[in-house]
This record gives structure tokens, sequence and C-alpha cells, in this order.
């Protein structure tokens, strides 16, 4: 059966089945390795993706459920080639250790931002409470976050 | 001619064992250095301090540097990258390599350009003479150049000179990791890949009965099924299939289970159990014992405990004409070619492994197993590469945990508030059953399999950096001391390397004991602890880091905030470190602020350290506060992040962490520092706070609310 999904402004035929978890069809039939597989529950926030402006955990929605709407990858925020000032703080500040939940969590931080320009470093942390990580890189992550929405506002 | 004559001579670190220098290192014509490390990159950014070293002893830019994965068909051996020993095994390696390298090419140059070689300088490889002329490493190198054995003579560059090491340089994997780049082993996607999964049994002894077999096969993009005694897996075109299969597996399989594991989650367990019993350190004075004027005593737990890596394991392996080729995040790819090639029946050169990167493990988790489960399957679709990624609940149920631990301690004050006697007991498992040893093999399917083979026995590394038993010396000078290794060799649960070893509970019981000691003989807990030091590197990292915190002597908690310390030299011969937090008490335990100082000798790459002591303390209050593999008699129970909560980004505490570099000392292991000091200090600080003594890991709201009462 073939599911249409827009992802990163692009329209994709996929032949997959419906109910199929959105982070497989991205990660294998659209070779967009960025959302990670951590949990298939809904409970760590690897796989977290925008859709429709919301952050949402691509393990726990099947690929029909995201039809017709917009899905956005972290392949798919840079712009002109540029990283996006999320990535580029995570850089500066050096905000990972192993990295595996760090694209989850700056499409969290995103969907953050995009709603919420001037979230408090209390918003940003109720924001990433569904996105664990373990090697315990969080004050980075924070001060990730906040670098990049000061830029973000200028 | 005796023997000492005709062995080899020492060289430092893993260069003693992988003696050839193009082992290591290779010049390139095109102005690149290609650096053959055999440790690998776990998120700690190991790769990054080892290219430091070997542009700093080189005298080349950083951009020149070229990293080779690990992999057994050119990698040097360097056995496990585990044990914060990553620097001073593959780092001293490469520095003397390095160095070695340098000289040989400045020999090259100054031949030359006909001068001698103290005439020379050079800049990012190129070398000129002071008289005018130079020449490039790229343009003089041949291969034979460094086709030869090393030979440790030529001395790395003093602290004055360093340049490179010693500079925060950022981490070269970071880019493309936070770019959605793909960077693991999980990330790998081969042209006709299939997709594995293998189901496991749902408790340890569990032996396949019925399962119908065709129900599976038939099942949409199913290629394979794999039945091999109690060993089940799946092959599909898809991996949502593959999925599906597995769970059908699950709903229709039939399993024999026993009920064999310990009675309760409480490590008391453990004092029941058959041990090996060893004294490792005695000292007697009598005439101090003498003046005991007061004892105190206490027992201390920790439970079982996961690595929870975020990512479940994952391999991917390839089966082709009697050959296989492994792609894991394993921390020895020699190892567990080793096991590999026992369990597949073939020449460990008919095994390529090659290291990719994974998610964090600190420690043994599954990436070995899932590599032999990869081939395995990988053996029913000759020709085609199988990647297996475990379940979440894989991960969780058949990870080895850092083992459930008991400490007991007595000690005696005499009248001036001075400890004269110290003793100390302690129960656990072995904490090292990791793949690579001679007899047996330590994988999980090859438990499973119709012909199985035996785990290797489990291995108690030796003191002084010691297994179960690491850091249960105490550092402090105490005039009488005996402690005792209670080594059990029966593991109802599967256990291993969780980082830090035994250091966790042992050093959490020491310190924690300290304090109680402490407060029994009236005193300030970090004056307490200085009056019993001596070693200046400990001495420093204690008033570091109370100045750091503006801790007060004598300062009390106020009912609901408390702050403590805690402090360890890590195997009684890495890293110092001194750690105080700052608790807060409501409904549960909060920790609020942290201060860490830590002395680990030459620093390679500052903001790596910082770095790795920020993660090891937030898993180490993680630890404290919240977990506990839980069980009932015949299965793990704990198989998602809802029975296994961690710390979340709402319960991070601040930290600042102070590094205190010494340049002309050697580098010391700095991975694994954080966690003994931490626990002891959130567990020290609820003392402070609220006057409740915890003993037991981790602090729940009711051995908080049991504590007081």
């Amino acid at each position: 059966m073939a599911i249409t999904l827009t992802v990163n402004g692009k329209k994709h035929e996929v032949a997959a089945d419906p109910e199929t978890p959105l982070l497989y069809v991205l990660r294998n039939d659209l070779k967009l390795k960025g959302a990670r597989y951590g949990c298939g529950l809904g409970q760590c926030g690897a796989c977290t993706v925008i859709i429709d402006g919301k952050a949402v955990q691509s393990c726990d929605v099947p690929a029909s459920a995201a039809t017709g709407k917009a899905i956005t990858t972290i392949e798919g925020i840079a712009r002109n080639g540029k990283l996006h000032p999320l990535q580029e703080a995570f850089i500066s500040e050096q905000a990972a250790q192993c990295g595996y939940c760090a694209t989850g969590i700056i499409m969290a931080a995103k969907a953050l931002l995009d709603a919420n320009p001037k979230a408090t470093e209390g918003e940003i942390r109720t924001a990433l409470k569904g996105n664990l990580c373990r090697c315990g890189t969080h004050q980075r992550i924070l001060h990730a976050i906040q670098r990049a929405a000061k830029e973000l506002r200028q | 001619m005796s023997t000492a004559d005709t062995s080899p001579r020492k060289l430092p670190g893993s260069l003693n064992a992988n003696r050839q220098l193009d082992r290591w290192l290779r010049i390139n014509r095109d102005g690149t250095v290609s650096v053959f490390p055999g440790k690998v990159e776990i998120g700690q950014g190991i790769l990054t301090a080892l290219s430091q070293i070997v542009a700093e002893e080189l005298d080349v830019a950083m951009g020149r540097i070229r990293l080779s994965p690990t992999d057994t068909s050119y990698s040097p051996d360097e056995g496990m990258t585990s044990g914060s020993q990553s620097i001073t095994d593959g780092g001293a390696a490469l520095r003397y390599a390095a160095a070695e390298a340098r000289d040989l090419l400045m020999q090259r140059a100054a031949a030359q350009l006909g001068v001698s070689l103290e005439q020379l300088s050079v800049t990012d490889g190129t070398v000129t003479a002071r008289s005018g002329g130079s020449v490039s490493y790229w343009d003089i190198v041949t291969d034979d150049l460094l086709a030869r054995e090393a030979t440790g003579d030529v001395p790395p560059k003093p602290a004055a000179q360093h340049s490179v090491i010693g500079a925060a340089v950022p981490r070269r994997d970071i880019p493309a990791k936070v770019g959605g780049v793909p960077s693991y082993v999980h990330d790998l996607d081969l042209p006709g890949m299939l997709h594995g999964r293998v189901a496991r049994p749902p408790s340890y002894g569990a032996k396949l009965g019925a399962l119908d077999e065709a129900d599976v096969r038939a099942m949409p993009g199913v290629v394979a099924l794999v039945r091999d005694g109690s060993f089940v897996g799946v092959v599909a075109e898809r991996e949502d299939q593959a999925i599906r299969a597995l769970q059908r597996i699950k709903r229709i399989a039939r399993w024999e289970e026993q009920a064999n594991l310990p009675e309760s989650t409480d490590p008391r367990f453990l004092l029941k159990e058959t041990s090996e019993d060893e004294v490792i350190s005695e000292k007697r004075d009598e005439a101090a014992a003498g003046r005991a004027a007061k004892t105190l005593e206490a027992e201390y737990t920790r439970p079982y405990t996961a690595h929870a890596t975020i990512g479940p394991s994952c391999a991917m392996a390839s089966f082709d004409k009697g050959r296989y080729t492994i792609w894991t995040h394993s921390q020895g790819v020699y190892p567990l070619r080793h096991d590999l090639s026992k369990v597949l029946a073939v020449k460990p050169d008919q095994i390529t492994v090659i290291h990719c990167d994974g998610a964090g493990c600190y420690g043994h988790n599954g990436a070995d197993d899932a590599a032999l489960d990869a081939a395995l399957l990988a053996r029913a679709a000759p020709g085609r590469p199988v990647r297996v990624q475990w379940m979440r609940e894989d991960e969780f149920t058949w990870e080895p945990y850092g083992p459930a631990m008991v400490v007991r301690l007595k000690a005696a004050l005499d009248a001036n508030g001075n400890i004269v006697d110290w003793a100390e007991e302690l129960w656990s498992n072995s904490h090292s059953t990791r793949p690579g040893a001679q007899k047996g093999v330590n994988l999980i399917a090859a438990w499973h399999l119709a012909q199985p083979h035996e785990p290797s026995p489990p291995r108690n590394p030796p003191l002084p950096g010691g297994g179960s038993h690491r850091n249960a010396i105490p550092i402090y000078e105490f005039p009488n001391q005996r402690v005792t290794n209670h080594l059990i060799k029966r593991m109802p649960l599967r256990v291993s390397a969780l980082r830090a070893l035994g250091a966790t509970a042992n050093i959490f019981a020491i310190e924690s004991f300290m304090d109680e000691l402490a407060a029994a003989a009236g005193a300030d807990p970090v004056e307490f602890r200085l009056r019993h030091l001596k070693d200046p590197r400990a001495r420093a990292v204690i008033e570091t880091v109370a100045a750091k915190a503006g801790w007060k002597k004598g300062e009390k908690g106020d009912g609901s905030r408390g702050r403590g310390i805690g402090f360890a030299r890590y195997k009684n011969g890495a890293c110092y470190v001194a750690v105080i937090v700052e608790v807060e008490i409501g409904n549960e335990i909060g920790v609020k602020r942290a201060w860490a100082a830590i002395d680990a000798g030459l620093v390679i790459n500052p903001d790596g350290l910082i770095n790795q002591t920020e993660g090891g303390l937030i898993q180490s209050v993680s630890w404290a506060l919240k977990e506990a593999v839980q069980f009932d008699r015949e299965r793990v129970l704990t198989q998602t992040w809802d029975d296994y909560p961690i710390l979340t980004f709402e319960e991070i505490p601040q930290i600042e962490v102070t590094v205190i570099n010494q340049p002309d000392l050697p580098p010391l292991g700095a991975g694994e520092g954080a966690q003994g000091p931490t626990v002891s200090a959130v567990a020290n600080a609820v003392f402070n706070a609220i006057g409740a003594r915890l003993r037991d890991l981790p602090f729940t709201r009711d051995r908080v609310v049991a504590a007081l009462t």
C-alpha cells in the first residue's frame, strides 16, 4: 500500500503498511537517519520530529497518521547549507557526549522556540521532560538552547 | 643467556604489544596523517584527545589527522576500551609513536637540507632550516620510513612546549552528530540489507518448547526464521516486518521457565551466598587500637543497576563465501572476534570486526551480544547484510547489570576524634564478564544454542585497580585496618562492568561512613577528611571544592536544604575527585547544585574532561536517587523507561567543575572519577539537611520517610 508523506517540504510516495511507525519509514524508506530509535514507546524522545509545528515522537505515530501534514526532520532544518542556530549552538557549547539523543532534543527545542522564542530555562526544561539523555550532558544542552534562542531573537 | 636478555624491552602503553610504528601512524604524501587507534569512541571524546596528542608530537595541524575506524583487519589490538585507560594506554602509545615518527622525519629532512638537527624547526609539517631552505613531511616521506619497530627512545615534548595538548579543542564528531548525518552503527544502510530481530527467552533459564515456525515464515516479508535450541530469530525485508514477526513469535512460542532469581531485590541476599574470601588490606598497630573510645558500625547497599543506554544495541553482519564481516559498537573488536570465532566455528581471520560508533554504553552492555545475533541471522541469508536492532526490552532485560553489593563497616574513634581502627567487608559478584576469555563464551546467543557454550568464568580484575574491590581500600591514613572481599561466584542475574565497577558502592560506603564518624566526633566533614589524609593532591581537590562551594566549617542544613561532600581517588591510582552537592527535600530529594574538583594529572583536553565529569556527576545523581533493576523469582521486570526512571531535564542540578591541571605529571584516567564521590555527597547532604542517614541506594521517598522514623 502507498502512503504519501510531505517531509522537509518534499512529497514522497512510500510503499509501506499504513500502521508502520513513521520512524521506520523516515529511516529506511527515505534514508533520513537523524531521528533515532530509542524505545519504540514514545518514552525517550530520540526519534522526535516536528509535525505541523508540534514535537512528536515518530516511533509512536503510524505513518498513515502523518499523511497530509508537514513533517520536519533534523535533516530539514539547515538553511542554504548552513546549520540551524540550534545545531550551531550545540557545537559551540560542545553539548554532546555520545550524541545519540541530540537530534531529538534539537527538534523538541526547535518546536518550543518556534512557538515561544522567549522560553525561560524553566520552560525549556519542561519542554524537554520527554527527552532522555543518559550521558548527563543536560547542562550543556540547556546552555546551547538558551544561546540559540538569543541568536534567533536577534 | 638469561630470558631477561632476549625479551623485548617494555614500551609505553599499548605500544608494548603493538610495536610497529606504522601500525599506529602513517604519514601520507597528500599532506595527511593516518592514525590507527585501537581504542574506540564511546561518547567520551577519546578520538579527539588522541588526535591532539598526535598533532602535538608531530607538529602538524589537527585538520591533517585522519582517524581510521578500529578494524581487526589492520588496527592495533588494544583489548577493551574501558576502565578510564584510553589515555594511559592508547594515548601513551600514540604519544611515543608520533614523537619517534617526528624524529625520523627530522633526520631525513636534516640529510636532505644538509644541516644538523639543531638547525631545524617545524610548523605544520614543514621543516625549515635556520639558514634557509625547507622541505615538508609530505615530500620526504616514503612507505618504509615507519615500517620499523618502535624504540621508545624519543621522549615526547615537555609540557612547556605544548600548544595542542591542554587546549579545549572541539570534538571532531559533534558536527555530524548534531547535524543528523548518519553516525552510528544503527544508521548503516548497506545495499540489499535485511532486518533481523531475536526473540529472547522471557527469563534467563527458559527453554523454548513449541513454536509454529511455518506460521512465522508465512508472514509478509519474512526471509528466514532461525531456530537453534532456544535461540530464535527472524530475518525480513523490512524492519517493520521483522518487528511484526518478532511480536508474533513472542505471542505463540511456548517457553519452560524456572524460578531461580533472588527472593527479593534487597542486595542482602548476597550475605547468604557462598563466597571466596580474601583479606585485601591489613594494618595493625596495637597501641593505637588500645586508644579506641567509641565504635560505630553501618551497612550500605547498592542494587542491580542498568547501563540503560539510550540507543539499544545494534549490529550488522554479512556472511559471504565462508567469511563474516561484522559492524559493531563493541568496546573491544578483538575480544569480540575471539568469542565469535568459537561460536561460528571459523578461524578468527575469517571474521572481520569493524567498529562503528554507538550510543553511550557506560560499560558492558548488549553491543557484543547483538554482534553474534547478527552473525547467526546473516548465516541464514548468505550474501545479504543483516541489521539487528535490539528492542528496548531486550536491552533492559538482557544487558549485564552492574552487580548488587553490600558493604559493612566498623570503625573506632579515639578520645580526640581520630579514627584508630577500621574494618570493612564487601559482598559482590565479579564486575567483569566481557567476551575474550580463554574458556567459554560471553555472548547470550551462544548460551541458548542447541549445542550451547558455557559462559566464561567471571574475572575479578586484580588490585590495585580491582573489580568488586575497586576503591575498597580507603586512601585515608588509619593505624589499623582490615578490608575483606567476599567474592560471590553464583550470578543469579547477568552482571558485568558498569562504569566505575565496585568503586561506586565502596566509595559510597566509605564516604558515608566518614561522615557518620565525623558527626560522632563532633567534627566538620571537610576538616575530618583532611585530618586523615596526607597525599597533597587528595587534600588539594577537597580544599578546592570546599572553597568553590563556599563551604562553611560545621555548616548545618535547615531541615529541607543541606550540603554534603564526597571524595575519592579513582582506583586509588587514577584521578582525584571531590564533589559537594546541595539537596532540597520536598516530596522527593532534589539535587539543586553541585561543585566538583578534579586532578587528572596532565590534561589533554580540559573541555572533554569537564564534559566527562559533569556527565559522570549527573549519571551518579540519577543512580543515587532513582535507579534499581526490578525482578521477581522468574523474570526481570524492568522492561521500559516507565520501569526504570532516570534523571530528567527538570531534575538536573547546576554544576561547576574545577580542573586542577598538572602539566608536568602523567595523565590519569578520568572518565569514571565522579561516580562514587557524587553518590556519597548526595547521601551526606541529605543527612546534613534533615538528619536522615540513607544507607541503601537508591534514595527514594519511602527510604527517606523510613530513615526519619
